[in-house]
């Protein structure tokens, strides 16, 4: 009867022995941060493999080249010059707000906020037990109510131009997801149908309405399939860097606001309340009194609303007009589903998500990437090779649990999953 | 049975989970043709210990031996291949395939190597079944039958793989009376075959019926192995508890006041589109409880679900305390007056990921002191949580610990404190103590009676008569839909379950 018990956690009773499923939910909070980190870093190896593999380019040496194109380093005002291990030089560089990586890092960012933000239209409803991957068609949506309406009313103050702008996308967008919403709770149509379909619906119907001869096609340009330009007025203030280079505008900092908003909404209202026990268990749900139609309706609205906000913050920051072009191959929606899995549907792990996938699109766009080192067109695709394992190694959750348990217990046989204990 | 060896013997069995020594020194020994109970609590260690005897978990000490044999199990598919079949209390069929094609999974008779020969599957479990005894349509999809049918389909699989051991887990807590019964003969036919049984339970009647030996498991450690004979109800709920326990519920006689429950010619659909419940009329007073017996699928649970407002009533009037809520959505019956401790406190009672704190919520999320214009006060979650967890003895976490980290018995304690908590002036009670062990029971009870004795209208809803008989003022009898009979608090467990056959009403009509 050796007392091999290490001390009890506080708040667990000693007779009850943790379900499978309760240990396993202690690891994912356990390895909350480590599990999405290393989710990423062997997404990174096998990309790295691919690289060696297919253009015999040394991977070590292609990140490099990428991160610099990031911008990121910017961040740290220092340059170490590494010799072996261990840095032969140090030197202070300080923040040139002028440099290439610092225009770099504000392409990086610009990139940044639409992912942010279609990352939540994904995670919020998520946390409703739905799976949003209508996200593209919200943007979509969005964008092109905030070009119209940045075209019209040419003579309001600009502040106002601009919420009103926002406004109408958010709302814009909010519909095109609450349609999703309306007909999970009334038909049982599968969200997952319905938001691929509304996707196809918006980029078809944007592409009439900018395409050749569409209503929205500027008359001025014939030969263009663009949008006319939106009024000065309802351009978002850029704070940094020249607005004429494309500078960092502020719907950065909406995007990072709309993370408070998320959190604040999930945790602080009866609505995220309501949305969490759907989510969590329907039946329960419905047995405590919640109407689940409703939530399930208010959930994809909310979700479409970050959407259709994030395709008006790209309108309203940088493009200023819609391009054909934009409308059909436009990915920001997808990529939302990759920076919510690996953020784990939490405010600050989309945070970090978004920047780990907009810093690869920068890092890897023809224009930032030294195509000496290797071909911009060529990272473009590892982008996407990445973002397709971290999808798919979220959704293999229990396979990096399990790697990261057999490191701290090599001879640990796996377990079957029950639900006995 | 005793001059030969065991066939399976653990020796010194010990498992640590995080912060639980979850088994402890354990050594059982199971002879051949007997039905050997392994009695305690939840979360005393039992499963954990079969668990580790079908290959789903490596002790961390001692050693397993079957038909004297030493041997290691890494997987479930090991203990199959030694012999041991497993039935889970959850049961592991797919329910949209056939019984056939449920038994014959993962060992499938094949034509020409790859198709499935679905004759030749028909032919063996009916053959099968027909060995011993098991009323059973191959034919039949897993979803349409009984559950005491799908557990006969589980046993069978573990047959089909040619076990000797059977470890059932908890089996009749989903079963009727009768269906009981019909496991127990069905036991005895299997050990008579030469066939061992592991009997998981914590419930001493059954023990007492079907065992031939009993261990008695307690916190981890394996306090002692007893012969039925000479066992009784009251020395094993000692080694169990490790206290005296009080085994039959102390109440006073019922003062009943004014309805507060009416049914009126109720009738409800089930999910098929039958009718399920055929008419049914009856009141609850303030003051008393009205217990309803009857087998499981005549109509309970569907009768509940119209009343609570989660099915749709097609005829009929329910009012609560003189107020019509026939037809009302669920969160409205709940505001006038309702507490509903539901069926299954896992899909229903409880979300599981949330908080103790949420849960306790969970009808009182919207309005003040919770609540005010949608915003959430987190704070006075947990305050009125720490209450009521407090108020009900709720042990194991505190108001911001996961629901699903409790037990089964603190986490019906849970759904307690929030459905009595709020102070219904009716309250219906579904299984209310389905799979929870003798302490909890007890205290189940107990709050159930106390809730009398404060003037609710208390309706119970179970399938153990014993429960129905020691806590009801009144027994309704339930049959296909239909109230058949009606008694005081004096009746016998034989009467209601002939009545509850349908018996007394044939010869009613004869």
């Amino acid at each position: 009867m050796s007392e091999r018990a290490s001390a009890p956690p506080p708040a667990s009773d000693p007779n009850t022995v943790p379900s499978v499923a309760a240990r396993l939910a202690l690891y994912q909070r356990a390895g909350g941060v480590i599990t999405p980190l290393l989710t990423a870093f062997i997404a990174f190896l096998i990309g790295g493999l691919v690289v060696y593999a297919t253009t015999g380019k040394d991977p070590v040496h292609t990140y490099k080249a990428i991160f610099k194109g990031t911008g990121l380093s910017w961040l740290s005002p220092v340059s170490i010059h590494w010799h072996l291990f261990y840095p032969a030089a140090i030197h202070w560089t300080g923040w040139d707000t002028t440099s290439p990586t610092a225009l770099n890092l504000q392409q990086t960012l610009i990139v940044v906020t639409p992912l942010i933000l279609t990352g939540l239209a994904v995670a919020f409803a998520f946390r409703c037990g739905l799976f949003n991957i209508g996200g593209n068609g919200q943007y979509t949506v969005g964008a092109i109510v905030a070009v119209q309406f940045g075209v019209w009313f040419a003579g309001l103050p600009g502040p106002l131009h601009v919420i009103v702008a926002m406004l109408a996308a958010t709302l814009a967008g909010a519909a095109w997801g609450g349609i999703a919403g309306i007909l999970k709770a009334t038909t049982g149509a599968h969200e997952v149908i319905t938001t691929i379909m509304l996707n196809w619906i918006a980029l078809w119907v944007g592409s009439y309405l900018v395409g050749f001869n569409g209503p929205m096609q500027d008359p001025r340009a014939i030969s263009a399939p663009v949008t006319r330009p939106i009024a000065d007025s309802a351009h978002l203030h850029v704070f940094w860097g020249n607005p004429l280079l494309q500078g960092l505008h502020i719907g950065f900092f909406i995007a990072v606001a709309m993370l408070f908003v998320y959190w604040i909404l999930l945790n602080r209202t009866t609505l995220g309340y309501e949305v969490r026990a759907v989510g969590f268990n329907a039946e329960a749900a419905r047995y405590g009194g919640i109407s689940v139609g409703r939530n399930f309706f208010l959930a994809m609205a909310i979700s479409g609303a970050f959407a259709g906000l994030a395709g008006s913050i790209d309108i309203l920051g940088w493009e200023f007009n819609l391009d054909l072009t934009v409308v059909q191959t436009v990915q920001v929606g997808f990529i939302g589903i990759a920076v919510a899995l690996l953020g784990r549907n939490s405010a600050i792990g989309i945070f970090f998500s978004a920047l780990l996938f907009g810093a690869l699109l920068t890092g890897t766009s023809t224009r930032n990437l030294d195509p000496s080192v290797f071909q911009p067109q060529l990272a473009g695709n590892l982008t996407r090779i990445i973002q397709g394992l971290v999808v798919l190694f979220v959704g293999a959750d229990l396979l990096i649990i399990y790697l990261w348990q057999a490191r701290k217990k090599l001879r640990l046989p796996q377990r079957k999953t029950v639900e006995q204990a | 049975m005793a001059d030969e060896r065991p066939v399976l013997e653990l020796r010194g069995i010990t498992k640590q989970f995080p912060g639980v020594l979850a088994n402890d020194h354990i050594d059982f020994e199971l002879r051949r043709g007997e039905v050997h109970a392994l009695l305690g609590e939840n979360g005393a260690g039992k499963s954990t210990l079969m668990n580790i005897l079908y290959g789903l978990y490596q002790p961390d000490e001692g050693e397993i031996l079957i038909k004297g044999e030493r041997v290691r199990l890494h997987s479930p598919k090991d203990a199959i291949n030694r012999g041991i079949g497993m039935v889970h209390q959850h049961f592991m069929l797919i329910p949209v395939m056939t019984v056939a094609e449920n038994i014959v999974l993962a060992n499938e008779p094949t034509r020409a190597g790859v198709l499935l020969d679905t004759e030749a599957a028909d032919r063996r479990v009916r053959e099968l079944s027909k060995s011993f005894n098991f009323a059973i349509d191959p034919d039949a999809r897993v979803e349409s039958i009984t559950v005491g049918q799908q557990q006969r389909v589980e046993i069978l699989k573990a047959l089909y793989r040619h076990a000797d051991i059977l470890i059932l887990d908890e089996p009749t807590a989903v079963l009727t009376p009768q269906e009981a019964g019909e496991l127990f003969e069905i036991l005895g036919t299997l050990t008579r075959e030469g066939m061992s049984v592991i009997f998981i339970t914590h419930k001493l009647n059954e023990v007492l019926e079907i065992a031939d030996r009993i261990t008695v498991v307690r916190r981890g450690k394996g306090i002692d192995t007893v012969d039925r004979q000479g066992a009784t109800e009251e020395g094993l709920a000692r080694m169990m508890v490790g206290r005296e326990v009080l085994l039959r519920v102390d109440k006073p006689a019922s003062d009943p006041g004014d309805p507060l429950l009416t049914v009126d010619d109720l009738h409800v659909f089930d999910d098929r589109g039958l009718e399920a419940v055929r008419g049914v009329s009856f009141e609850v007073r303030g003051g008393e409880i009205v217990g309803i017996a009857g087998v499981d699928g005549n109509g309970q649970t569907e009768l509940i679900d119209a009343i609570t407002g989660l099915r749709k009533t097609a005829f009929g009037r329910v009012s609560i305390a003189g107020r019509d809520v026939t037809g009302a959505a669920p969160g409205t019956v709940l505001d006038r007056g309702l507490g509903h401790i539901p069926e299954d406190r896992q899909r229903r009672g409880l979300v599981l990921e949330f908080s103790l704190a949420e849960n306790v919520a969970l009808h009182d999320y919207d309005r003040p002191p919770d609540s005010r214009w949608g915003w959430l006060f987190p704070r006075q979650l947990i305050r009125r949580a720490r209450e009521l967890l407090t108020q009900f003895d709720v042990r194991g976490g505190g108001p911001q610990t996961r629901a699903s980290s409790l037990s089964g018995g603190n986490q019906q304690k849970v759904v307690l404190a929030r459905e009595i908590g709020r102070e219904p002036s009716v309250l219906i009670a579904a299984q209310p103590t389905r799979g929870l062990d003798v302490g909890a029971i007890e205290f189940v009870h107990r709050r159930l009676v106390e809730a009398r004795d404060n003037g609710k209208a208390v309706l119970l809803v179970s399938l153990e008569l014993d429960e129905i008989i020691s806590l009801s003022d009144r027994t309704l009898v339930f049959y296909e839909g239909e109230i058949v009979a009606e008694h005081g608090p004096d009746v016998s467990e034989d009467q209601l379950g002939i009545e509850m056959t349908g018996a007394g009403r044939r010869e009613a009509v004869a």
